[in-house]
């Protein structure tokens, strides 16, 4: 194996990225720009009401006539999807992004409701555990729960004999309270929107740099110098391992400079796991190599080659809910959407900083990035033309 | 010994090079002379292991190409026709990626670096991008490129192309002192007189096949003209007519327009160029200078083709 060739090959590629001082600019800080553009307009503010239905879960911790009759007209309401779950599945699936609102009803709700209704005394507690990125549709949630509420616990009220109507001369008050927690991994991580916007445009510009990096070899084959690198005591494979290992720490240096910048000047958080952070780096950087050079190996031209790749790019990074957030997407996109290695990534990335979730949920996007990476490197092996 | 055995190599239907055979010994310099298209980078290709023939053999040293090629290629400097430069990094860090490429690093690498820019006159330059370098300091850098893992045999792909006289002839020095050095030379080239000063020896190749492989004193001996003569006219040029009653005068062998006059060329210039004088006399046309003229490559390859090295039009008479 001619390591001292991969090594000259390798920091030859970076040399040409950082000498084109332009394009590392271009690389690092437009990201940075637009993902604070991003943060600023969708941080904490979900507009999913209005692409599609939001998943909430209902936990009836009362199974009460009035819970039950709450939980049967949320279910039928249009603008939700629910899910009936226990509190301790309701935070798991809070925590990870599934649903964006739980409300729960604890035991005696109903009676306590019920007499709070008249009395506006010893009102019962509703917990309403949200997403701490999807605080419109916490709202939405909230404003149905009261709307259901007070109509279910009326009509109970109304419809028991002998129950005091004194309280009516004091005039109706809503006969629970809410009580809102953020829901993430940690406890007391205040969310911010930023992190969601850095993760998607840290992919996207990563990708546009993996799409240089094979032109950059497209052109190298173009040029007299492919003639000098063919003649040299070289093979294939380690041409290509060079490559791969160039392209993976440019983008590394990438993610790391574009990371660096949204934790000390828009407050991200790697509130996660770091060394699931850093895998999902790792794997992320790989897949943009491996993309990288697939595109050289089945592209004809740079000029032409670069179109293509842009127009994969831009799709790929709008499947991934990098520019708009995946849930409002309609529900078969959301779907069809986890077939796109950036979502996966994007999600990773999420789950890493402002969910604060642990190594364990970096395993799944790890696997696909590493995966589909295999997959580039083998078409790219598989279709590089090393002899012509 | 470079041996090229029965060589061949087609691209589709059309044969690129076709049965081309020739050897070069250790320490010889070896000019490919042929027109454009003639099948001399496809040769030098399929030498340095970046073609793969369709028929025949190469072997360096006894040893064959397709079965010791990363062993061979460290024996072997190219100096593709193409720049082989990346113009946005500096020379040293161009020569820094190929003699990586070698397997070289450290002082080692620093070392042939250094010796390699001394040679080519550009160590104070070592420093600069490439994208600020003259077209013949570029062409100087892309020699000093091959150079770097100290290579027995050096494959040159028309190291001159594109530069400036000046340029040319610091090349030629560069050459000349590898040559002293006594590096083994292939250098493919179409202009004649850079193989008459570089070279020991000349392999003309035309339409893909080797038509002639001999010194360039050898080469001169196949034509029957020993001498030569530019007749300058006050009206220039002149037509076919002319050219052809000249050619036809006993013992001039050649009658060729060239800017300004006629060169005429005979085996006894002594008696034939009364005769062609008094010719141009019937013709009304005033010889207003006679220069001795060579007879060069040019005329060599025209005897053997029947055509011009380089592209553009030739007008020879010969009887």
């Amino acid at each position: 194996m001619n390591f001292a060739a991969i090594r000259a090959l390798a920091r030859n590629d970076v040399r040409i990225y950082l000498t084109d001082r332009r394009a590392v600019i271009v690389g690092v800080f437009v990201p940075i720009l637009i993902a604070a553009f991003f943060g600023y307009v969708f941080g904490g503010n979900d507009r999913s009401e209005e692409a599609g239905k939001i998943p909430i879960a209902v936990v009836d911790e009362d199974q009460s006539g009035v819970s039950r009759a709450i939980t049967a007209d949320l279910g039928k309401e249009s603008l939700l999807t629910v899910q009936i779950l226990t509190r301790s599945q309701a935070e798991e699936r809070v925590r990870a992004g599934k649903v964006q609102v739980a409300a729960i009803m604890p035991a005696g709700f109903g009676n306590a409701a019920t007499r709070a209704l008249f009395s506006g005394r010893m009102r019962p507690q509703v917990d309403l555990l949200i997403d701490p990125s999807q605080s419109m549709s916490s709202r939405v949630v909230e404003g149905l729960m009261a709307q259901y509420g007070i109509q279910e616990i009326t009509r109970e009220a109304f419809s028991n004999d002998g129950t005091s109507t004194s309280g009516i001369q004091r005039g109706l008050s809503l006969p629970y309270v809410i009580a809102t927690s953020r829901i993430t991994s940690a406890q007391n991580i205040p969310y911010n929107g930023y992190a969601h916007s850095f993760a998607g445009m840290t992919v996207q510009f990563i990708l546009f740099a993996g799409i240089d990096a094979g032109v950059l070899l497209l052109l190298t084959r173009e040029r007299g110098i492919w003639q000098r690198i063919r003649s040299a005591p070289l093979s294939k494979s380690q041409f290509l391992f060079a490559r791969t290992l160039a392209t993976t720490l440019i983008s590394l240096f990438q993610f790391a400079l574009i990371y660096t910048a949204g934790i000390l000047i828009f407050g991200v958080r790697i509130s996660g796991s770091f060394p699931g952070f850093a895998s999902l780096a790792l794997a992320f950087c790989l897949l943009n190599a491996a993309f990288g050079l697939m595109l050289a190996s089945i592209g004809r031209s740079a000029s032409a080659t670069r179109g293509f790749a842009m127009v994969v790019t831009l799709l790929l990074v709008m499947l991934g809910g990098a520019w708009v957030p995946s849930f409002v997407f309609p529900k078969w996109l959301q779907q069809a959407s986890l077939a796109a290695p950036t979502r996966w990534a994007v999600d990773g990335l999420d789950a890493m900083t402002w969910r604060g979730q642990g190594l364990s949920a970096a395993l799944s996007p790890v696997l696909v990035l590493v995966a589909t990476a295999a997959v580039c490197l083998a078409i790219a092996i598989w279709r590089f033309r090393w002899e012509d | 010994m470079l041996s090229i055995n029965h060589l061949q190599k087609r691209f589709g239907n059309r044969i690129a090079v076709d049965d081309v055979s020739f050897d070069v010994a250790i320490g010889e310099t070896v000019g490919l002379l042929g027109p454009n298209g003639a099948g001399k980078t496809t040769t030098l290709s399929m030498i340095s292991g970046l073609a793969h023939p369709d028929g025949g053999s190469v072997s360096f040293q006894g040893q064959l190409l397709d079965q010791n090629a990363n062993q061979l290629k460290r024996s072997v400097g190219l100096v593709p026709q193409d720049l082989a430069l990346y113009d946005e990094l500096s020379a040293w860090a161009n020569l820094e990626l190929f003699g990586g490429l070698y397997g070289l690093s450290g002082k080692q690498l620093a070392d042939r670096a250094n010796d390699s820019l001394a040679l080519v006159g550009l160590a104070d330059r070592r420093g600069d991008r490439v994208r600020g370098f003259s077209g013949g300091m570029k062409r100087r850098l892309n020699i000093a490129g091959a150079l770097l893992h100290d290579p027995e045999l050096l494959l040159l792909d028309e190291p001159t192309v594109g530069v400036d006289p000046q340029s040319r002839n610091a090349i030629f020095e560069n050459l000349a002192e590898l040559k002293r050095r006594g590096k083994t030379l292939l250098y493919t080239t179409h202009y004649m007189e850079e193989a008459e000063r570089l070279c020991d020896r000349i392999v003309i190749i035309d339409h893909g096949k080797v038509i002639a492989n001999d010194t360039v004193r050898g080469l001169y001996r196949r034509l029957p003209a020993t001498g030569a003569v530019l007749l300058e006219l006050e009206a220039a040029p002149v037509s076919d007519g002319v050219l052809a009653s000249l050619a036809a005068l006993p013992g001039i062998s050649a009658a060729i327009r060239d800017p300004g006059g006629i060169r005429v060329e005979a085996a006894d210039l002594g008696a034939s160029l009364a005769l062609a004088l008094e010719q141009l006399a019937k013709f009304g046309l005033r010889v207003t200078s006679i220069r001795s003229g060579r007879v060069s490559l040019e005329d060599v390859f025209i005897a053997l083709t029947g055509h011009a090295l380089r592209d553009g039009p030739v007008a020879a008479v010969q009887p």
